[in-house]
């Protein structure tokens, strides 16, 4: 647990707080509203931030609205997570070039140095999303060194929620809404206003982190101010936009890979990888070979992939996942159950985004529920 | 001497880097319509990568594209990395252009191999579908060049017509080899055709050995090594003595990308050799 007691800064001096990270080297990235929805990107004054805003997600629905205050963080997550920041989009591997001999050469593709960054406004699930992809790229055999250099270089700032989103269920998978010692961070912040003051309590999870806060205007909080930062992420945790038993759902899955209920998702299912792409946790890539038009000048890209696609799975003769139905039976196992056996811990933090931006509405807590309430009967067969 | 069969002989080698290294197409054979054989060597004085039974590289064709391709030569020989690739795609086509004094990358070895140190002293059965024998030759190799250190020599291997038969000459010399049985079949035979006719499972039964002392190694289609671990099991093999090797879509071969699951396993980096009853539920599913 922290040891420190925490301390609290005025809304007033919130700029401090950039200033201070901004001077020690970070390029500060933190929530902006852009194209009608929370953008990550650079921000160097509070003003930057979606002053008065909040969202209203619902399945396959998404829109910003105004608040009746001036909070900095009153909205849940937007489309992005941070890992376009740690597994980059689109990534240069290799670069390769061949001489007039034939001879070949190879060289790191990823040779820049990559930015300090300074996350601002972390939530829990997203701290607990870093984590999950931590295990993923440096816990289990050969470690992903580009992923490795720009973690490093990380500097978080966590934010336990004020408010929480439509599809948000965080507390039904145990990481959220309150940002704690469990998942590494540097500082850590709740949002208060009252009548008459807007607020953050703030933490230190690091020393650099302790560091940080020793250079900036805060005060020793009070117990009430403590407690009232305490209430508003309670209230956060009682008003979960959903729900989803996680109790024994790697053997639920495991047990029902041929439940017809995966026909019906498929109905319903475009296949469009949204879920994927907005997925804090999902991970795969594939990569693209490019030569120029000398033919000896050739690169190797790696670029985010998703197994909702046919291509995924393609082999000569065809791919392995032919349908729809297969497709959405290996995300959801993958995240569900099979994610536990290979990196020790669900591949879902609750975050509620792949049920937000699915054009259709799909919403995992309602398919795990439906098989809860109609499981097939396991074989004599099954592990 | 394990018998336990738990896992991978831990003493595979296994490569890190993501930078492929040159290796020089030393020399090239056909082995069928479709199919080539190229041996490698490290190019510019590079250092020789060795490798265990059963594990694969990732052969680079310049500009074009990387694709798994398991190595088909002995462990033992310390000069050349053998490869045997059928012609499917964009990468396997551009590879057999390349002509001897050519130039490819490569990435490896990456995989689980053969249980070869756990196998001492019992009869080894090896069944082949098509392209499956590739993958099954370092260990038959390795297996005839310590002789005395296994017991009966079973290799049983399936091809589309007799034209598909890959290592043909070497078939027939391993038929010479003591207390050995090949067993050679096609789907579809011709008139100089001398073996059998039918699936590669219809010889399981044939075939003697001792299912009580028995070890399987199966690479072929799925739908064959699905057949061929319900055949060993109906003659009392147990399917903790069957090992098989799978293949899916690969790009990054360390179990990074994604792309090789097959339900918790990462085919590149847990497999592609698998103790049967290890996989057994997910490869009762279709799809997976």
């Amino acid at each position: 647990m922290t040891t420190e007691p925490p301390v609290l800064l005025l809304r007033e001096h919130f700029d401090t707080l950039l200033e201070a990270l901004a001077r020690r080297g970070y390029k500060v990235v933190g929530p902006t509203v852009s194209e009608g929805t929370i953008v990550y990107d650079e921000v160097s004054r509070a003003e930057d931030l979606p002053v008065g805003w909040t969202d209203e997600q619902e399945g396959g629905r998404y829109r910003l609205k105004r608040r009746d205050d001036a909070a900095l963080f009153g909205y849940a997550v937007g489309a992005q997570s941070w890992k376009q920041y740690l597994h980059p989009p689109r990534l240069r591997l290799v670069k390769a070039d061949r001489d007039a001999s034939g001879r070949m050469s190879f060289s790191d593709g990823d040779d820049a140095e990559p930015e300090r960054y300074a996350f601002l406004g972390v939530r829990s699930c997203e701290l607990h999303a870093m984590t999950i992809q931590d295990r993923v790229f440096l816990g289990s055999g050969v470690a992903d060194t580009h992923y490795e250099r720009r973690r490093k270089r990380v500097f978080s700032i966590g934010v336990s929620c004020g408010v929480a989103g439509g599809t948000c269920f965080c507390v039904s998978m145990g990481t959220g809404p309150q940002v704690t010692d469990r998942t590494p961070h540097d500082l850590a912040l709740t949002e208060v206003i009252e009548e008459e003051r807007h607020y953050f309590i703030l933490t230190a999870g690091s020393d650099e982190g302790r560091e940080v806060l020793a250079g900036l205007p805060v005060t020793p909080a009070g117990e009430t101010e403590v407690s009232a930062a305490k209430q508003r992420v309670d209230q956060t945790a009682a008003t979960m936009g959903r729900r989803m038993n996680a109790e024994g759902v790697r053997e639920l899955l495991l047990e029902n890979l041929e439940h017809p209920r995966w026909d019906d998702v498929a109905q319903r299912c475009l296949t469009c990888a949204n879920c994927t792409l907005v997925c804090p946790t999902c991970f795969c890539t594939t990569v693209e070979d490019v030569a120029d038009l000398t033919g000896d000048h050739a690169e190797r890209w790696r670029r985010w992939d998703s197994c909702f696609t046919l291509d995924f799975t393609w082999m000569h003769g065809g791919s392995a996942r032919q349908s729809g139905k297969s497709r959405y039976r290996q995300w959801l196992t993958h995240k569900l159950s099979t994610w536990h056996d290979q990196f020790g811990s669900s591949g879902c933090v609750g975050c509620g985004r792949c049920i937000t931006w699915c054009p259709v509405g799909i919403d995992l807590t309602q398919e795990i529920a439906a098989f809860r309430d109609h499981p097939i009967t396991p074989s004599p067969s099954q592990p | 001497m394990s018998t336990c069969f738990d896992d991978p002989d831990p003493e595979a080698p296994k490569a890190v880097s993501m930078l492929p290294e040159p290796y020089v197409v030393v020399s090239r054979n056909q082995e069928t319509a479709d199919t080539f054989t190229i041996a490698l060597r490290p190019a510019d004085g590079g250092v020789m990568r060795s490798f265990a039974p059963g594990q694969f590289n990732m052969l680079y064709a310049f500009g074009t594209g990387e694709s798994a391709i398991s190595i088909s030569g002995s462990p033992e020989d310390g000069g050349v990395l053998v490869h045997t690739i059928r012609r499917v795609g964009a990468v396997t086509s551009a590879l057999d252009r390349l002509a001897p004094g050519s130039v490819v990358g490569l990435r490896g070895p990456f995989g689980s191999p053969w249980p070869m140190q756990q196998v001492r002293g019992r009869d080894l059965v090896f069944v082949a579908g098509g392209i499956g024998l590739a993958p099954l030759r370092p260990a038959i190799l390795q297996v005839f060049s310590h002789r005395a250190d296994y017991g009966r020599i079973v290799i049983l291997a399936g091809a589309r017509s007799p034209a598909d038969v890959i290592f043909h000459d070497e078939l027939h010399s391993w038929m010479q080899e003591p207390d050995t049985e090949v067993q050679l079949t096609v789907d579809r035979a011709d008139a100089d055709w001398h073996h059998h006719v039918g699936v590669v499972t219809t010889l399981i039964p044939r075939a003697r050995f001792d299912p009580a002392n028995a070890v399987a190694m199966v690479c072929g289609p799925e739908i064959m090594m699905r057949f061929t671990a319900v055949e060993m099991a109906r003659i009392g093999l147990p399917e903790a003595r069957i090992f098989v090797t799978l293949e899916r879509n690969m790009k990054c071969a360390v179990g990074l990308c994604g792309h090789c699951q097959f339900g918790p396993e990462f085919i590149c980096r847990d497999g592609p050799v698998f103790r049967h009853d290890r996989i057994r539920h997910w490869f009762s599913h279709r799809e997976v």
